[in-house]
């Protein structure tokens, strides 16, 4: 267009502006942005705008063996990996039949709720950031490491474990693991009163977060919320509890729950939930060293590795909510599709939407953080 | 649940809580580098020595991160099945899985605890690395993630082979190994990594990863169209192939070879042998290329030069001594081996291609060779070796002393023979296990016990046979004595009573010569009423006339051809037994390669004369 061509657009007279908030923001969980429109500080409307993390997991997946894609799937969601992985493996092996052996049950626990702990503690972190108390998040990130310790020497990866494989999993406990399973699950115990103090009963924290957000248990249902964010309406709905899988029916937990349906409810429902994971570890260390037998059950070479036709839908609670994954076998040594609904494609997309709108521009991250989205499940 | 609640009558103090932290070690404080985990998954390591470059984990990798280097200074034996092809790994790419390491067929690779890397500046791929013992920067760092029992991912038990008893199959020639199942099949095939050691280490070069991938993946069309690319001989191959493959066969560096001569049995016994000859007949050459070849010799080098041939439009034309088609196959192979039926099948997909066959055809006496050179455009040799070799042993003139190869061959052609009550064979190979097992039938049959000892040279884990022969013939009642030199023929009265033999301290001398040294002192007799001399066989070849005999070249014995089996003659080729040594699938590669000489010759010849 030629300089002189140009004619400014005529816009209606408005008080309302918009703003983009992310990619690339401090407020924002990953690379994931919002379309916000504002009145003042007011946010009018807010369209979700993901796509940045865009990989295309569920394509890669149909192009790769079998046995591949356990070190593609932990990527989809970096922070809680485990049910990932876990999701995968319990697919096929209920499309192939496969029988896991007990004690890898009992080490699938354990790596799902360490990690839930992992996942918890960095989304306080992220929580407190959001409202301005940097400290608890320093603590939430370094005590989250003394779990990836933990992670590293079960799996051998810090971050992506890896650790599962269709039949059970890869590698047995190390000498000694239980005992410092044990010593940490005592001292992250012990640093919740400090958080306590800190964050959960500071007064900054409470009167940012109550009533911020708000839902209630029929819009959670109708938007499809799970996990701690359903739990925060007054629902005490958990996956573990109510369809177990792995050998939690064998497990004594509480799922704790919140009337308010706010971001501080929200939250809370996570601290709670810290302590029956911790709860469910010390059981499994427990029963651990008395539940011999193999790790896996026997399963083909993997570059010659079918899977009879057929279709599997699994689910596993994850630290966000029901993480689920939708497989279909043709019977090649390959995926023929893999669906992968993550919570977060509900929760960062429609029910974030629907959250902010009204609620101004400085809780905007609060409330993403409160509901713990994470934005490469929402892309996969 | 909310038992977490803000406090609004806390201590005016409460602010001064926050002191406490003064004495902890703050959670910001940077960490010092410490070494990773015992199980940790850092950089990778490769143990040279172990390492076959067999690519199995190039094609596990889901990073494409792996690219097999060649390392000319390394050795490469295709018959032991080594690569001098080592993985190097693309850091860029690489997600540290570790799937590599579980599926390493030799365990060679694994992980190691280092995790630092720092790009150099001056190399700008200073990420592709190839892997040594010694890990990344040359500070061994200690292994991390490798591989236990418990862990593998490649399946290292075979599945079992179901086998006819000792007590069923020892007094008839029923077929001793049953087979595969479809089942058994699919999953021995499934253990396959798809190498290729086994093409590599295969004299005829089978494509033997194809036609596994396609029995694994149900298709036996096209596992037989993958046999038939390189040998005719598949029921034969699939029973009796000393199968080189499978001594290269990388499951076998740490676990049991994948059966890759019982799964190329299983594709040809489960097709319909109709089926086997309509794939067989697709790609032949459209038009007849009016050259004529003849062929002395009907079996695997020549029956396979022959398959060659006729698929390029030549004509063909067979000549056989005996009655029946298959050479050595036939004759000297024993049926609870290589059932004649199935013989009968291979040859009959041969001659369905239009290979004429002229049965109980000497050359020499029938028809003599000029007729041959001056009907035909090119003459093949490949009669074999059917002369036994003796140990010219005092008293080994006798009567009752007989050379293997001939026995059996009277055996296979369904001679009545004289049962022995007690005989003794010397040698330690095939044909001696051959006809030691065939006596041991015969007198089983006849008085209902097996009276057969067989003496070697060798230690009992040096001798000549195949480990399953050994075995097999030692549950079957006979006698092995390993270790055991022949000194004379026992004969009184002019009757043949045993054979005396004597300790053999070693078979070599220190250059590595067959040089056998003896202990006088431990002699013993064997008792017998036959003798069989299994040592070795050597060709007749009086047949192609002194002229013929004489215009080529001969070294101790053997006659001499070049890298393509051709002889000082021009039209003359020779190819088999005589020129390799005795074994079917090297006579079968024999034959491909004089047929492709073959087909060269004529073709060139078309080409000057047009």
């Amino acid at each position: 267009m030629r300089p002189e061509n140009y004619q400014a657009k005529n816009h209606p007279p408005s008080n309302e502006y918009e703003l983009n908030f992310g990619p690339n923001h401090p407020g924002i969980e990953g690379n994931y942005a919002l379309q916000l429109k504002l009145h003042g500080d007011e946010i009018v409307h807010a369209r979700a705008d993901g796509g940045y993390l865009h990989r295309g997991f569920e394509k890669l997946m149909e192009g790769r063996l079998w046995i591949q894609n356990i070190a593609l799937v932990p990527r989809i969601c970096v922070p809680d990996p485990a049910p990932m992985e876990m999701c995968y493996s319990l697919a096929i092996e209920e499309i192939g039949g496969l029988e896991v052996p007990e004690r890898a049950q009992w080490l699938r626990v354990m790596q799902l709720e360490l990690s839930r702990i992992a996942a918890h503690l960095f989304t306080f972190g992220g929580h407190a950031a959001t409202t301005g108390m940097y400290s608890n998040m320093y603590w939430g990130v370094a005590d989250r490491d003394v779990l990836l310790d933990l992670f590293e020497e079960l799996t051998g990866g810090r971050v992506y474990s890896i650790y599962n494989i269709p039949g059970g999993v890869r590698r047995d406990i190390p000498e000694g693991f239980l005992d410092r399973v044990s010593n940490t699950m005592d001292y992250i115990e012990s640093r919740l009163p400090d958080y306590d103090n800190l964050f959960f009963t500071n007064r900054v924290f409470i009167d940012r977060a109550k009533g911020v957000g708000p839902m209630n248990q029929q819009q959670a249902l109708e938007w499809g919320v799970t996990g701690p964010n359903l739990r925060a309406t007054g629902l005490a709905f958990d996956v573990r509890r109510d369809d177990p899988y792995l050998v939690y029916d064998q497990l004594e937990f509480d799922i704790p729950t919140e009337e308010a349906g706010d971001a501080w409810a929200r939250t809370l429902v996570r601290r709670h939930e810290l302590m029956e994971s911790i709860r469910i570890v010390r059981q499994v260390v427990k029963a651990l060293p008395d539940i011999g037998g193999p790790i896996r059950c026997p399963i083909p070479n993997p570059l010659a590795w079918t899977v009879p036709a057929g279709e599997a839908y699994v689910r596993v609670e994850s630290s966000k909510g029901e993480t689920c994954y939708y497989v279909v076998s043709n019977g090649g040594d390959m995926p023929y599709r893999v669906h992968v609904r993550g919570p977060s494609s509900m929760h960062a997309v429609q029910v974030l939407e629907k959250l902010v709108e009204g609620c101004r521009i400085e809780d905007v991250a609060q409330i993403m953080f409160s509901l713990d989205a994470c934005p490469p499940e929402v892309d996969r | 649940m909310s038992d977490i609640k803000y406090k609004d009558k806390g201590s005016i103090l409460n602010p001064l809580k926050s002191w406490q932290f003064f004495g902890r070690k703050p959670v910001t404080e940077p960490l010092e580098p410490r070494l990773a985990s015992k199980n940790y998954r850092g950089f990778h390591l490769n143990d040279w020595e172990k390492c076959i470059g067999c690519s199995t984990c190039q094609k596990v990798c889901d990073n494409a991160a792996i690219t097999m280097i060649k390392i000319p200074s390394l050795k490469e034996d295709p018959v032991q099945g080594v690569r001098n092809l080592r993985p190097a790994i693309d850091y860029g790419r690489c997600c540290w899985c570790g799937l590599c390491v579980d599926i390493c067929p030799t365990s060679s690779i694994s992980l190691s605890r280092e995790y630092v890397h720092i790009c150099d500046q001056d190399t700008i791929d200073s990420y592709f690395i190839l892997p040594d013992p010694q890990g990344m920067h040359d500070k061994f760092f200690g292994h991390g993630w490798s591989k236990s029992a418990d862990t593998d991912l490649v399946d290292l038990k075979r599945q079992d082979m179901a086998e006819l008893k000792a007590e069923k199959r020892i007094d008839n020639f029923a077929e001793v190994v049953e087979g595969f199942d479809k089942q058994q099949a699919i999953i021995e095939a499934s253990r396959c990594v798809q190498c290729g050691m086994c093409h590599d280490s295969c004299p005829t070069h089978m494509d033997a990863p194809e036609y596994i991938r396609s029995i694994w993946e149900g298709d036996l069309d096209e596992a037989v169209r993958w046999i038939y690319k390189t040998n005719p001989f598949a029921h034969v191959c699939g029973r009796v192939c000393t199968h080189r493959c499978e001594a290269a066969c990388s499951i076998g560096r740490r676990g049991e070879p994948v059966a890759i001569r019982w799964l190329k049995r299983y594709a040809m016994d489960s097709l319909d042998h109709e089926r086997v000859k309509q794939i067989v007949a697709e790609g032949m050459a459209g038009s007849a290329s009016g050259k004529r070849i003849a062929i002395i010799g009907s079996g695997p080098a020549g029956m396979t030069a022959a398959y060659d041939l006729v698929r390029q439009g030549h004509h063909v034309a067979v000549y056989e001594a005996q009655d029946k088609p298959g050479g050595m196959m036939r004759y000297g192979i024993p049926e609870y081996r290589l059932p004649y039926a199935r013989l009968d099948d291979d040859i009959d997909t041969i001659l369905s291609l239009g290979v004429e066959l002229h049965l109980n055809t000497k050359i020499g006496q029938d028809i003599s060779m000029q007729e041959l050179r001056s009907n035909y455009d090119a003459v093949l040799i490949a009669s074999g070796l059917h002369e036994g070799r003796s140990t010219r042993i005092p008293g080994s003139e006798h009567a009752k002393t007989v050379s293997a190869i001939k026995l059996l061959r009277d055996i296979t052609a369904g001679k009545t023979i004289e049962v022995p009550k007690k005989a003794v064979i010397i040698g330690g190979g095939n044909v001696a296990m051959d006809i030691a097992r065939s006596l041991a039938r015969y007198q089983k049959d006849k008085y209902g016990t097996v009276d057969v000892t067989l003496t070697a040279l060798e230690e009992r884990d040096q001798m000549l046979a195949d480990e399953s022969e050994i075995r097999e013939a030692e549950e079957e009642g006979v006698l092995i004595r390993p270790s055991r030199g022949p000194r004379q023929c026992v004969i009184e009265e002019n009757e043949l009573t045993g054979l005396e033999t004597v300790c053999c301290t070693s078979v070599f001398d220190a250059e590595g010569r067959f040089h056998p040294s003896f202990d006088e002192s431990d002699v013993c007799v064997h008792e017998a009423e036959l003798v069989v001399e299994a040592i070795g066989q050597a060709a007749d070849v009086g047949y192609l006339g002194d002229d013929v005999i004489e215009s080529l070249e001969w070294q101790r014995g053997r006659l001499q051809v070049d890298d393509y089996g051709r002889t000082a003659e021009q039209w003359l080729w020779a190819a088999g037994d005589m020129v390799e040594g005795p074994d079917v699938v090297h006579a079968v590669a024999g034959g491909h390669r004089v047929a492709a000489s073959i087909h060269e010759y004529l073709m060139g010849k078309m080409r000057k004369s047009a």
